[in-house]
């Protein structure tokens, strides 16, 4: 194991100990032992970039886990990965330090829960980037789906809290089921489970009829990670999470580990018809729908919400121009299509930073003036005015305007929609004749929304009436962590090839390899001026129309289209969930009647119908008694009182009466063990039913008297029939298993226990080394089950006077 | 009923300690001869329930004031850790080890690490038994 191997442990194992900190040193705000973990990672991912300008040196360890279904600890550090670990690591820094003045200590805020699912989920989303095993990471995978949902329902007492936790839980696990599934195609497949394996494979397997099933199954997950249409829907209410985590999670990180999936497996599937027009018309309709539904929220972190969704959208399109690259192979028009991925990479960077800040930023606002509703705010520029800052820039950045981040992968997104318009990848030209007018109408709309951000809330009327706070600046840790994202926005908008060499050149080398020359790597220049061209007229048309859309606000605001707020695709989720309830219950209803002798029905008709239908479809009814041992009078004798008492119970009109017979038949059974010579059965038969006695007598105090209930004679018949039919199939079975064995003789396997147990295990009892050696995982899964039916027995019985609340 | 049981407290008295001895006995015996961790539970739950069935709980729950939620959770994990050990030496989770040694007067011993996982499965029985039976006697409802 190496220390890289921890990196994704750290924040599990410091997650361990946040509780015992909060407990005892409940002064100091929890964050502040937790803003180390970040750091430290962020400082051990440092090393991997190539600062001195030497092709990028790609790291692989393993441990293996469980070798024999070949899954392996793997953690794998390339470009891609380095590029997301740094991000998280980064993030988490700056969303740590923010949370220490977001979320006051105070007496009902549960800060442990918090900052234990905050590490949960960094881990979780560490371990997705570094791990180079499908299965791992999709362990990892679903523990950030998790880790999300829990955060998202922090404040659990707020019903929409509640609301958007189960559903972004539901959409994302789903995909991570359908993700699961297609991780398990490409495992039958190429027969591993590593994503450098099975990409090594890759061309060998383009044919198999797996295939596309597998990609459409990985793509669903990645999708409802990446909040792509039409699962977009649970992002904007997942916006019900304390802000940290909604600039954390549903922005920076997570939402990009499906963007991070489409990636690391674009060698596998790029170059296929079905994944670049399924990643690029998936991502262009998500941006485009993400900004127009953006335009229509009133609420400030809606429309960030809607605006992730939208640049989600963007990033994924661009993969899957850029894929198309693999089409061309070494030589030919491949860099028309290499310029997607260079966006692509580079917007991720771009909108992490930009979004991070501005998440911060609203969250400020609402923190200072007590409302996020554009309607109410205005003027506040002067009121807070470094806040305004750090939002015209972040503002700016998302809009695509120069001299920010933004406007170099804006206009790089330009080019890459242009160039898979001029070049004829697939058939389909005609089509891809819209990609740069989709792009270019979705950017319209970015800004406005982008204006509409910032003029509303900052310019105008300051409207201090309408504020549940009196608005003020905010203090100054607060405004440290968006400050530091807004420096980045400017410094990286000026420097941009800074990137390019680090960060940028290896990422793109992960995502397309064998696509330069051995021994080459990709060279990128990024510039703000190249010349007057088609990108730039798009950029200047963007910011004429979008801002006459903006001067003419008002008429927008009048139609029908602005007065809704919530996304169409919620009736499907919505009735979709209602009719899943309805229907289960319905289902439910008709079998579970509440009764056990109808439960009872049902298992043993199945049982006799099973069993009776194998044996008699098998033919494998023999009775043979030839090879019987002789039966010694004891047991005639046990076995004719055990008879007697078991025919005699259902006629017994008491309970007393009946318990005792039970009683009776237990000890004869016990008996029976006796005279067979098991005394480990014949003793925990004993022990059993002299502890089951005093359990029935203390029931006993609790039931009602013993009801005389009259049957109508067919209901008799039929339990007749089935407890004789049950007894008739299973003494038939014994009766043919021991033919069968005396007809073929095979060693049973006691004698494998009774030859190794002394010598593997040590012990001469045989039902013990069993029970505790060779058998020892069932025995302690009983004995959890055991533990759980004692904590039911206490949480049904304690907690029912209740009504139900208190559990 | 009796107001007075002093038969059956006496009787107790000596019994319950003779079946907890028992089961002690049993809870060692179980490598090699008919016991083990299952049953030894068995029996000392049923020494127990004895001693609550002849006096009265809040006699006995003053005597001994287990909380066997506790012990449940705590044999659990004598188990599991039982298992994990091995796996800091490469073997696989619950690879059982016994090794024996020559110990002055007792003779040969041997121990091992199937004990403790022993112990977790005992201590899981006793408290399963007595928190479902103490738990159902103490509803008045």
């Amino acid at each position: 194991m190496s220390t890289l191997h921890l990196i994704p442990l750290l924040p599990f194992i410091v997650a361990i100990f946040i509780p015992f900190l909060y407990k005892r040193f409940r002064s100091v705000h929890t964050g502040w032992f937790l803003l180390p973990v970040p750091l430290i990672i962020f400082l051990f991912m440092l090393q991997y970039l190539p600062f001195s300008g030497d092709p990028f040196q790609e790291v692989m360890y393993t441990f293996e886990w469980v070798p024999s279904l070949d899954i392996a600890y793997t953690v794998y550090v390339d470009g891609l990965s380095l590029l997301f670990a740094l991000l998280i690591s980064g993030i988490g820094i700056l969303v740590v330090l923010y949370s220490i003045y977001y979320i006051a200590n105070k007496k009902d805020e549960p800060l442990n829960n918090f900052y234990v699912y905050l590490m949960m989920f960094m881990g979780a989303m560490l371990g997705v980037v570094l791990s180079d095993n499908l299965i791992v990471l999709y362990v990892f995978w679903e523990l950030t789906s998790l880790s999300s949902a829990l955060l998202i329902g922090y404040w659990f007492h707020k019903e929409k809290s509640r609301y958007g936790a189960q559903k972004s839980m539901l959409i994302t696990v789903t995909g991570g089921f359908a993700m699961l599934a297609g991780f398990t195609l490409l495992y039958l497949m190429t027969g591993t489970f590593s994503i450098r394996g099975i990409i090594e494979v890759a061309d060998q397997i383009a044919a198999n009829p797996y295939f596309l099933p597998a990609m459409l199954l990985i793509l669903a997950g990645a999708f409802t990670k990446s909040a792509q249409f039409p699962f977009h829907i649970w992002l904007p209410d997942a916006m019900e999470a304390p802000t940290p985590v909604s600039a954390y999670l549903h922005s920076a990180t997570m939402v990009k580990a499906g963007i991070y999936l489409v990636a690391r497996l674009t060698p596998l599937f790029g170059g296929q018809q079905e994944w670049f027009w399924i990643v690029t018309g998936f991502g262009l309709f998500t941006l485009l729908w993400g900004s127009v539904s953006a335009v229509r929220q009133k609420d400030l972190k809606g429309i960030l919400a809607f605006s992730t969704v939208s640049q989600l959208g963007l990033i994924m399109s661009l993969l899957g121009m850029g894929s198309a690259a693999f089409h061309y192979g070494l030589d030919g028009g491949q860099s028309l299509y290499t310029v997607a991925v260079l966006a692509a990479v580079f917007h991720l960077f771009n909108h992490a930073t930009f979004k991070g800040s501005l998440f911060m930023v609203v969250e400020i606002i609402d923190h200072e003036t007590g409302t996020r509703d554009i309607r109410k705010l205005g003027g506040l520029m002067a009121i807070m005015p470094v806040t305004f800052t750090i939002s015209v820039i972040g503002i700016a950045s998302m809009a695509g305007l120069p001299p920010f981040n933004g406007f170099l992968s804006k206009e790089l997104f330009f080019e890459g929609a242009l160039n898979a318009a001029t070049v004829d990848a697939f058939s389909g030209q005609a089509l891809m004749m819209i990609f740069p007018v989709i792009a270019w109408i979705a950017s319209v709309f970015t800004f406005v929304y982008s204006a509409m951000m910032l003029f509303k809330t900052f310019t105008g009327e300051h409207k201090p009436d309408q504020l549940p706070k009196h608005a003020h600046e905010a203090p100054i840790g607060m405004l440290i962590s968006p400050a530091v994202l807004a420096s980045m926005v400017i410094f990286f908008g000026l420097f941009p090839n800074l990137l390019a060499y680090t960060i940028i050149e290896p990422a793109m080398q992960a995502i397309l390899p064998g696509l330069t020359a051995p021994g080459e790597q990709f060279y990128i220049n990024i510039y703000h001026w190249h010349g007057i061209n088609a990108e730039l007229l798009m950029t200047l048309g963007v910011v004429f129309i979008g801002a006459a859309i903006f001067l003419n606000i008002q008429k927008l605001e009048r139609t029908a289209f602005y007065a809704g707020e919530r996304d169409l695709f919620n009736w499907f989720y919505d009735n979709g969930l209602k009719g899943l309830i309805s229907g289960a219950q319905k289902v439910d209803g008709i079998q579970m009647t509440g009764k056990l002798r109808h439960y009872f029905m049902y298992m043993f008709t199945f049982l006799i119908l099973v069993l009776g239908y194998a044996l008699i479809t098998t033919g494998s009814i023999t009775i043979d008694f030839s090879q019987t041992a002789a039966i010694s009078p004891y047991l005639f004798l046990i076995v004719a009182a055990t008879t007697l008492a078991t025919v005699a119970i259902p006629f017994v009109s008491k309970r007393i009466p009946a318990i005792v017979l039970l009683g009776v038949v237990g000890f004869l059974v016990a008996l029976l063990f006796v005279v067979l010579r098991a005394p480990d059965l014949a003793l925990t038969q004993l022990l059993v039913e002299t502890v089951m006695v005093v359990l029935l007598l203390l029931v006993f105090y609790h039931l009602p008297e013993l009801k005389k209930e009259s049957f109508k004679p067919a209901f008799k018949l039929t339990n007749l029939v089935i407890s004789i039919g049950v007894g008739t199939v299973v003494t038939l079975v014994a009766l043919s298993a021991h033919a069968f064995s005396t007809a073929n003789p095979v060693s049973p396997i006691s004698d494998y226990f009774v030859e190794n147990a002394y010598a593997l295990a040590g012990g001469q009892n045989i039902v013990n080394v069993i029970l505790v050696d060779f058998r020892g995982l069932d025995t302690l899964l009983e004995v959890l089950v055991l533990g759980i039916v004692g904590l039911a027995v206490v949480v049904l019985i304690k907690y029912k006077a209740s009504g139900g609340d208190g559990v | 009923m009796m107001n007075n049981p002093i038969q059956l407290h006496v009787i107790t008295r000596i019994v319950a300690f003779i079946i907890l001895a028992f089961s002690v006995f049993l809870f060692f015996a179980g490598h090699n001869n008919p016991g083990g961790g299952f049953i030894g539970g068995l029996m000392t739950a049923s020494a127990l329930v004895l001693l609550y069935l002849s006096f009265d709980l809040k006699t006995i729950k003053r005597v001994i004031p287990f909380n066997y939620e506790r012990i449940i959770a705590a044999g659990l994990l004598i188990a599991i850790v039982t298992g994990i050990v091995g796996m800091f030496f490469g073997f696989p989770y619950l690879t059982q080890f016994f090794e024996y040694y020559n110990v002055p007067i007792l003779g040969e011993i041997e121990l091992t690490s199937a004990l403790p996982f022993d112990l977790g499965i005992y201590l899981v029985v006793v408290g399963f038994t007595l928190l479902t039976i103490l738990t159902i006697a103490e509803d008045d409802s």
